[in-house]
């Protein structure tokens, strides 16, 4: 195996971009698709911003991660099927209302920022560079996801209503989140990444504080969903995946 | 997962309470003072920061900036605009025109 800086292997590497990228990929797309839905203008631009944020932080990952073998992120997002594809199963989830896409972001957005926040640091110079630009996005995500869970969830009765049924739908894959692969493993051996377990608890908190201050708690069942790291998803992905892949597949490499 | 029939009814709710108007002003990196950008719908005043973020400084326009509920806003009236306005029109001398700048003065 080629060793790559700091003595990651390459494709380590490969693994611990695509995994994040694809995040940020199919998280990005199902934020889309609000677009022409929001309940107001306003919020449907935030949305396209935070789609927007997620996709070019999807460009460099990807980026990265086909550089190993030599493929372009065009032909990691476009030709690749569900089951090669490495993303959390939290971020594949359909929107649902506004409680589950706002939840969803909570949930995600929290992690990454976190996982960002560590990687500025970390001994591979790519992932530092890209983490250093996410950071700031992903500090912005945090705050409007927080800002939407504290007015729904001590709003209205049926806000406070929808937020708990969002929280009992997205918990389960909340498990996932702290696995780590065994790419990711070596990768946090190395130092490039943080090890997930150190992030797990500041992650907990700041979910659980931000629950309580809006009446709300964390669901009493353990969280259990895992797979989406190894290509096991839900059969949501493959729906989203048709649709964002078809116009490219249907047109090989036609441009604007 | 929230289908159709799960979609609340908006027409109940009351849009002009609770999304009120908000004028945004933005400071922008060179600017000495906030200048009126446009107005938004927003809950409340932490929505309507981050709503203005999204919608008026995409591009990096801004450094600060600055929400205020529209029914804030007191406006002069238009038909007042003979007698609020057009007095000044014929006092030349109040604009500071009349000196002579010295030759050597380096401006």
């Amino acid at each position: 195996m080629t060793a790559g800086v700091a003595g990651l292997s390459v494709v380590d590497l490969r693994e611990v971009a695509l995994g994040f990228g694809d995040d940020c990929l199919v998280l990005s797309h199902r934020l889309a698709e609000w677009t022409t839905h929001a309940p107001e203008l306003e919020e449907e631009m935030a949305l396209a911003n935070l789609a927007l944020d997620l996709l070019g932080q999807a460009r460099s990952l990807l980026t990265l991660a086909g550089e190993a073998d030599g493929r372009d992120e065009d032909q990691l997002a476009y030709w690749r099927d569900d089951r090669d594809f490495r993303n959390l199963l939290l971020v594949e989830q359909p929107n649902g209302d506004f409680a589950v896409t706002m939840t969803r972001q909570l949930l995600f957005s929290t992690f990454q920022e976190l996982l960002y926040r560590w990687m500025v640091t970390g001994t591979e110079p790519r992932l530092a560079a890209i983490a250093a630009k996410g950071v700031m996005e992903a500090r912005y995500h945090v705050e409007h996801a927080r800002l939407w869970v504290q007015r729904l969830g001590g709003g209205t009765e049926e806000s406070h209503r929808r937020m708990c049924r969002a929280l009992d739908l997205l918990w389960p894959y909340t498990e996932e989140l702290f696995e780590p692969t065994e790419s990711w493993s070596r990768a946090a051996d190395q130092g490039a990444v943080p090890p997930l377990s150190s992030i797990e608890e500041p992650w907990r908190h700041s979910i659980e504080s931000l629950l309580v201050d809006s009446g709300l708690e964390i669901p009493g069942f353990p969280a259990w969903q895992s797979g989406g790291r190894l290509g096991r998803h839900s059969e949501h992905l493959g729906h989203l995946l048709a649709e964002m892949q078809h116009l490219h597949r249907s047109h090989p490499n036609a441009s604007w | 997962m929230g289908g159709p029939a799960e979609q609340p009814d908006f027409r109940s709710v009351s849009h002009a309470e609770d999304w009120p108007l908000w004028e945004v002003f933005i400071r922008g990196r060179r600017g000495l003072s906030h200048q009126h950008v446009g107005s938004l719908h927003a809950p409340d005043p932490e929505l309507a920061l981050q709503n203005a973020r999204d919608l008026y400084t995409r591009r990096g326009e801004g450094v600060s900036i600055w929400v205020v509920r529209s029914t804030e806003v007191h406006a002069s009236d238009p038909d007042d605009q003979g007698p609020l306005f057009d007095p000044p029109s014929d006092k030349a001398y109040r604009h500071p025109t009349f000196y002579t700048v010295p030759e050597d003065l380096q401006l």
